[in-house]
């Protein structure tokens, strides 16, 4: 069942959080919205889902125009960050929710629960309220809740934002194998580069209410199209005017062409990964390598080496911002 | 030992604190209502039969119980529903509602009853329409009803409103999105969260609306065996040099209140119970 989005502007008061925006999600996938906070991947999502509004553009869900139609129409499964819950009713009776809205037979009711139940591993906790379960326990239980009303897409919100970090990895992990498994059109809003990169089909890169870059894991990572994306998807360093990754460039003791001449003012070794920081010119430059090329250059603080990105290493041209490296967000 | 003497000192506080809390309650609150049950039982049961036999007192009080069911119903409905208009949309003059609906517990009560009349009143604006149509507002019980639901409007909005806030709306966005129309929302989700809320202010403006006496004094005309109502009789018989029926129906008033808050206390679960 795949998503158009097209042309979709939404503000709140002066704020814009999404900017003509026009995105399509191919049926089946598993598509991440990815990019910093405020910037648009979750009203892009509750667009979709029809929770807000947009104030002008097209939300088009399995070929039809649903742009006018209320969330209760969309047939879209939706999970919340914080999950959302019905509080007063059990795990079965929240599950059983959207079914008993569409007053299947009680029989059909009970044996679709019951398989749900366990696709989520949660069926000893059937009786038990929200407030007993973990945080996975009770994502685990909106998951099969959304999933219950056979939704033609399955919307995420941040699924794992809430939960501590193992219990953040694990989910996700599981969450893709779910996935190969059921199969329905999914995406998920996130703000953790790993999370997208390693799940994720397809990858749309929210920032500042516009779409940077839609791809696969590799291409983004492989050909970055903006210095935004280059940043967001891990540590950058520059180098003259282009952006590369820290772990991307080369040390050479004599000129190879195409370098640049520093002074390593720095050594840092961090486990097996060993950073280097030269000063070329203004510049501080980051290098990182292993432990083991590190041993076998003997880069010692002081020393002159030649530095260039490897052939083949992705770059992108920066018009005039300084460098920055971004703390990868969730790590 | 410095820890200990300022452990000392916190706790002589804490006691001091308690018995200025417990006299302030007394003095104001326990011993004045404790002295109208001495009053009413100060020959037995006597005063409660003379009362109870008396036909214009049992029709005030029934009449007391017709008002405040009516002005509860009211308040109970409109209140939950501007309760959800106030949390959960936004629209212009949404804070000077927010505000508005703090008037009746800061204006009097007969400042109330006069408005009325000047409003439904045989003078007033819609005076010359109900006359036309022979229904009566004013000395009667709608206008009777219509003055305590005004006394008493703010008590369910201000005892929902927070709950409201609290329980936020995500778990209503998400009973939308899985089908949901907004009766169903209503009833399944928003409803059994602020239940508790509801029962509260319901009994609170039920307490409230026994009680009235200002704004149904002016609106009502105080007609003895047609439109006085409890409170009226307490104030008449007072006068009339009958305080022992003045003492029996205010007890009865007094007893009607505190059973309410007590099957509140009762049934209300432990906080945090549920969530």
């Amino acid at each position: 069942m795949s998503i158009a989005v097209r042309h979709v502007t939404k503000t709140f008061g002066k704020f814009v959080a999404l900017d003509d925006v026009s995105v399509s999600i191919p049926s089946g996938g598993l598509t991440a919205l990815l990019g910093p906070s405020g910037g648009g991947k979750s009203t892009l999502l509750r667009v979709i889902a029809g929770l807000e509004t947009a104030d002008s553009g097209q939300v088009e869900i399995d070929g039809v125009d649903a742009t006018d139609h209320p969330a209760r129409r969309r047939n879209v499964g939706f999970v919340f960050q914080h999950y959302a819950a019905f509080k007063h009713l059990s795990v079965r009776r929240n599950v059983s929710f959207g079914l008993e809205i569409r007053k299947r037979p009680k029989p059909e009711i009970a044996q679709r629960v019951d398989e749900l139940l366990a696709l989520v591993h949660l069926e000893q906790f059937a009786d038990r309220l929200p407030a007993q379960l973990s945080g996975g326990q009770r994502q685990r239980m909106a998951l099969a809740r959304a999933l219950a009303v056979e939704p033609a897409v399955l919307l995420l919100d941040e699924p794992f934002g809430a939960l501590d970090a193992k219990v953040r990895k694990e989910l996700r992990e599981w969450l893709r194998r779910l996935h190969d498994e059921v199969h329905v059109t999914t995406i998920f809003v996130t703000h953790d580069q790993e999370e997208a990169l390693e799940i994720a089909d397809e990858i749309v890169v929210v920032n500042n209410g516009r779409v940077e870059q839609v791809g696969t894991p590799d291409q983004l990572y492989d050909e970055p199209a903006t210095d935004f994306v280059m940043r967001f998807l891990g540590p950058v360093t520059q180098l003259g005017d282009e952006l590369v990754r820290p772990h991307d460039l080369e040390l050479h003791a004599a000129d190879p062409g195409g370098g640049a001449s520093g002074q390593v003012e720095r050594v840092t070794r961090v486990g097996f990964e060993v950073r280097i920081e030269l000063s070329v010119g203004e510049q501080r430059v980051q290098v990182t390598m292993t432990r083991t090329q590190a041993q076998a250059l003997e880069v010692r603080t002081a020393d002159r080496w030649w530095v260039r990105p490897a052939p083949g290493a992705p770059t992108v041209r920066v018009d005039g911002r300084p460098p920055e490296t971004l703390v990868p967000a969730g790590s | 030992m410095a820890e200990r003497a300022v452990a000392g000192r916190r706790s002589r506080v804490r006691h001091l604190l308690r018995g200025i809390a417990i006299v302030y309650v007394g003095l104001l609150v326990v011993w004045p209502v404790a002295m109208v049950a001495r009053h009413t039982f100060a020959d037995g049961f006597d005063a409660m039969g003379r009362a109870l036999s008396d036909p214009l007192v049992t029709r005030s009080l029934w009449l007391t119980a017709q008002v405040a069911f009516g002005a509860v119903v009211i308040n109970t409905i409109f209140g939950v529903g501007i309760s959800l208009l106030l949390v959960r949309y936004e629209f212009p003059g949404r804070r000077a509602l927010s505000a508005l609906i703090d008037l009746p517990l800061s204006v009097s009560p007969v400042v109330v009853g006069l408005a009325l009349i000047l409003v439904y009143g045989a003078d007033g604006w819609f005076g010359p329409v109900l006359g036309a149509t022979g229904f009566e507002v004013i000395f009667a019980m709608p206008g009777m009803v219509m003055a305590t639901a005004f006394v008493a409007l703010p008590l369910v909005i201000r005892e929902v409103v927070p709950v409201l806030y609290e329980i936020g709306d995500e778990q209503e966005q998400a009973a939308r999105s899985l089908g949901a129309n907004a009766v169903q929302v209503f009833r399944r989700i928003t409803l059994p969260a602020i239940r508790w809320a509801v029962v509260y202010g319901v009994v609170l403006s039920l307490a409230r609306s026994l009680g009235e006496f200002g704004a149904v004094k002016v609106v009502s005309g105080n007609v003895v065996g047609s439109t006085q109502t409890a409170t009226l009789v307490v104030e008449q018989r007072y006068q009339d040099f009958e305080q022992d029926i003045a003492y029996a129906t205010s007890f009865l008033l007094a007893l009607a209140a505190i059973v309410c808050l007590v099957v509140v206390s009762l049934i209300r679960p432990k906080e945090g119970a549920t969530r």
